[in-house]
């Protein structure tokens, strides 16, 4: 991580860090651009283009249609054009309508152009449940963007990061899919947890893609982590210190590039893990953590490893079934009880 | 607002250009020609369409000469065109680099994409040419295209073409859409070759005119009948310069033909028209009209055929004599790398 700003006590919510990064680059280059549906005066259902319509106008800040497969793809002709975009895409559960233009289009045309042709473009979207909002908008489907080549996946956890790396994915020459979790923007709406608003570095604040941070140093066990799930095990693991467990937890920050080596430096080190992960359970990313240690030396693991996960089922509505699915304090706390017995 | 241009028997188009659009359509066709001659000769015994110097699924475009040379006769390297699968008469029409397509067609280091997207999928940053195998979803990234053209103060447009099976899809409506509401510079182009693969368009629509359904979005719709060229240069050229002055998009329809199967290797048992077809090829036909129109004779006829000849098996040439990609390097390009532009 690179600041070069001075040191700050100033606090901010993920929400107006992650924009304050959108404000900087779009001042800093009028290639910038930000649409999708209700970004402008509303200013993002989630709050991700907060203040940003008062400052750049609606030429750049630029309400859609509902046609998601008609602005994403505006988007990639734009970006093939040399500017660069951002398009909202305001639910990842929505993908399926506009799925071909990410991973035929906007993930493919560098490959299939043999490098000569890219495609500098962010695609936001907002993943999570936690507020009964039913099946259709409260997936985490970071390990579907993840696993279609093509395209960087990145996901911030805290205000400083959604900052840094929102900086980082403006920059990138390729497609770079940046989801947030509804629960990490500290939405005044929502169950916010304390570390949703949190110090952030005025200026150019950078986080490079492809590098996941320890969250927590501890000895005992690893928990690989991602964006809210991030927060809950912070949580798990200063209750389990009182009793004498040191949680080593890693922020996983990006899907793609995936930082194996910080997973497998941890791992090393405590010789117990486990994953927690709040898409579902099977042919996804908990999986890949799982698959990446064994493969690089089975002989890591000091106890069988446990995922915590959303079982394979679609989102309840009812909060007490919803609760019982998410990968929350109790469940990551019986996993990390397990693997250390 | 709907238009049906029934072409009159005597054109007004001056005769430099009317030579020019036969030499365009006669080129595309020696090009298809020698491709289906260099794609079936080494497929046997039997059929294997993965063998061969050119492997995969060929799409070729002969009978639909008319619409990419009457509509690209009006564009220059500056503007974008994003093709369809069946994309090769509107490369050449748009003057993309003949022995960089046939590299890419033949799967050779040298191509356009290095080899990596092969005859669906043919891009060229020179000449803003693009193409896509998924049918209508080339459409929406020529609005981005447009949408840069006119954010940058030029009068450059985009030409999105489609087939009429494709006018039936969510991606064209949506574009349409969006366009018209932002008065992008796009002439989307519908050719109606009356198949949708095995399909007649009589089964895939109860609209009988696609430049109807432009209405639906307030935009000009065209319909030139009976495939002809002129008539085809006409109805472009307004539509163009419309899109040139800033007025918006418009949807040119023609009514074409396709001589040869869906791909190379249908047997065509559904197509009712094939005892006839060949009675329209629209390239004999203009030559007589050319002809008529004292334009033409048998020396100028030679040469024309003469020079496509030598342009196309150099090109062909070129492609043989290129290197096949590292299979090494089978996994370059998914993301940007240093030197890779």
């Amino acid at each position: 991580m690179t600041t070069t700003a001075a040191p700050t006590t100033r606090r901010l919510n993920t929400a107006k860090a992650m924009a304050e990064a959108i404000a900087q680059e779009m001042r800093a280059n009028p290639e910038v651009f930000y649409l999708g549906e209700d970004v402008g005066p509303y200013g993002g259902i989630f709050g991700s283009t907060t203040g940003l319509f008062e400052e750049f106008g609606p030429s750049r800040i630029i309400d859609t249609p509902i046609s998601e497969t008609a602005f994403i793809g505006l988007g990639i002709g734009a970006a093939v054009e040399g500017m660069r975009p951002i398009v909202e895409l305001m639910f990842a559960d929505f993908m399926g309508v506009c799925l071909d233009q990410i991973y035929n289009h906007m993930a493919k045309i560098h490959f299939e152009s043999g490098g000569n042709v890219t495609v500098p473009m962010v695609l936001t979207t907002a993943v999570g449940g936690g507020y009964s909002d039913g099946c259709q908008h409260s997936q985490t489907l970071w390990g579907t963007f993840a696993h279609l080549p093509g395209m960087k996946v990145v996901v911030p956890s805290n205000p400083a990061d959604a900052k840094g790396l929102m900086t980082s994915a403006i920059r990138d020459d390729a497609p770079v899919v940046y989801m947030f979790h509804k629960g990490v923007m500290g939405l005044p709406w929502m169950a916010k947890n304390r570390r949703s608003i949190d110090v952030v570095p005025e200026g150019e604040h950078v986080v490079p893609i492809g590098k996941a941070a320890v969250a927590r140093e501890g000895g005992d066990v690893t928990v690989v982590t991602l964006s809210l799930s991030v927060h809950h095990t912070l949580d798990v693991a200063e209750q389990l210190e009182g009793e004498g467990v040191s949680v080593e937890v890693i922020d996983l920050r990006s899907l793609v590039p995936l930082d194996r080596e910080t997973v497998l430096a941890s791992v090393a080190k405590t010789g117990r893990l486990v994953v927690v992960d709040e898409d579902y359970h099977s042919f996804g990313l908990s999986g890949e953590i799982l698959a990446s240690v064994v493969e690089a030396d089975p002989g890591l693991l000091r106890a069988a490893p446990r995922r915590v996960t959303t079982p394979d089922a679609p989102i309840p509505y009812a909060h007490g079934l919803e609760q019982a699915v998410l990968p929350l304090h109790d469940r990551i706390t019986a996993a990390i009880r397990e693997v250390l017995a | 607002m709907t238009t049906t241009v029934t072409p009159p028997q005597d054109h007004d188009t001056s005769s430099g250009v009317r030579l020019d659009l036969y030499r365009t359509m006669v080129l595309v066709r020696t090009y298809e020609m020698a491709i289906l001659r260099e794609y079936h000769a080494d497929k046997g015994p039997g059929f294997d369409i993965g063998k061969g110097l050119v492997p995969g699924e060929m799409h070729l475009s002969a009978g639909q000469e008319p619409v990419a040379a009457g509509v690209c006769a009006h564009l220059t390297e500056d503007d974008a065109v994003t093709a369809t699968h069946r994309p090769h008469h509107f490369a050449i029409a748009h003057g993309i680099d003949l022995e960089a397509m046939t590299a890419e067609i033949f799967g050779r280091e040298t191509g356009l994409g290095r080899g990596r997207g092969g005859h669906m999928h043919l891009f060229d940053p020179k000449t803003h040419f693009s193409c896509s195998g998924i049918i209508a979803e080339g459409y929406p990234p020529a609005l981005g295209q447009a949408f840069a053209f006119s954010r940058r103060g030029t009068d450059r447009i985009a030409v999105a073409v489609t087939g009429e099976g494709a006018a039936n899809q969510g991606a064209f409506h949506e574009s349409l859409n969006l366009a018209a509401l932002w008065h992008l510079p796009v002439v989307f182009v519908v050719e109606d070759n009356q198949w949708g693969i095995s399909v007649p368009r009589s089964a895939s629509t109860a609209v009988p005119s696609n430049a109807d359904r432009a209405a639906a979005y307030g935009i000009p719709g065209v319909r030139v009948e009976d495939n002809d060229v002129d008539a085809v240069f006409e109805a472009a050229g307004e539509l163009v310069a419309r899109a040139r002055r800033g007025e918006g998009p418009s949807l040119l329809e023609v009514s074409t033909l396709r001589l040869l199967g869906h791909f190379e290797g249908d047997a065509q048992g559904y197509r009712t028209d094939l005892d006839e077809v060949n009675e329209h090829d629209p390239i004999p036909r203009y030559e007589a009209r050319l002809r008529e129109a004292g334009l033409l004779d048998d020396a100028l006829r030679d040469e024309v055929a003469r020079e496509a000849e030598e342009r196309v098996e150099a090109a062909i040439a070129f492609a043989k004599d290129s290197p096949l990609p590292d299979p090494a390097e089978a996994t370059r390009y998914v993301f940007p790398e240093e030197g890779s532009r």
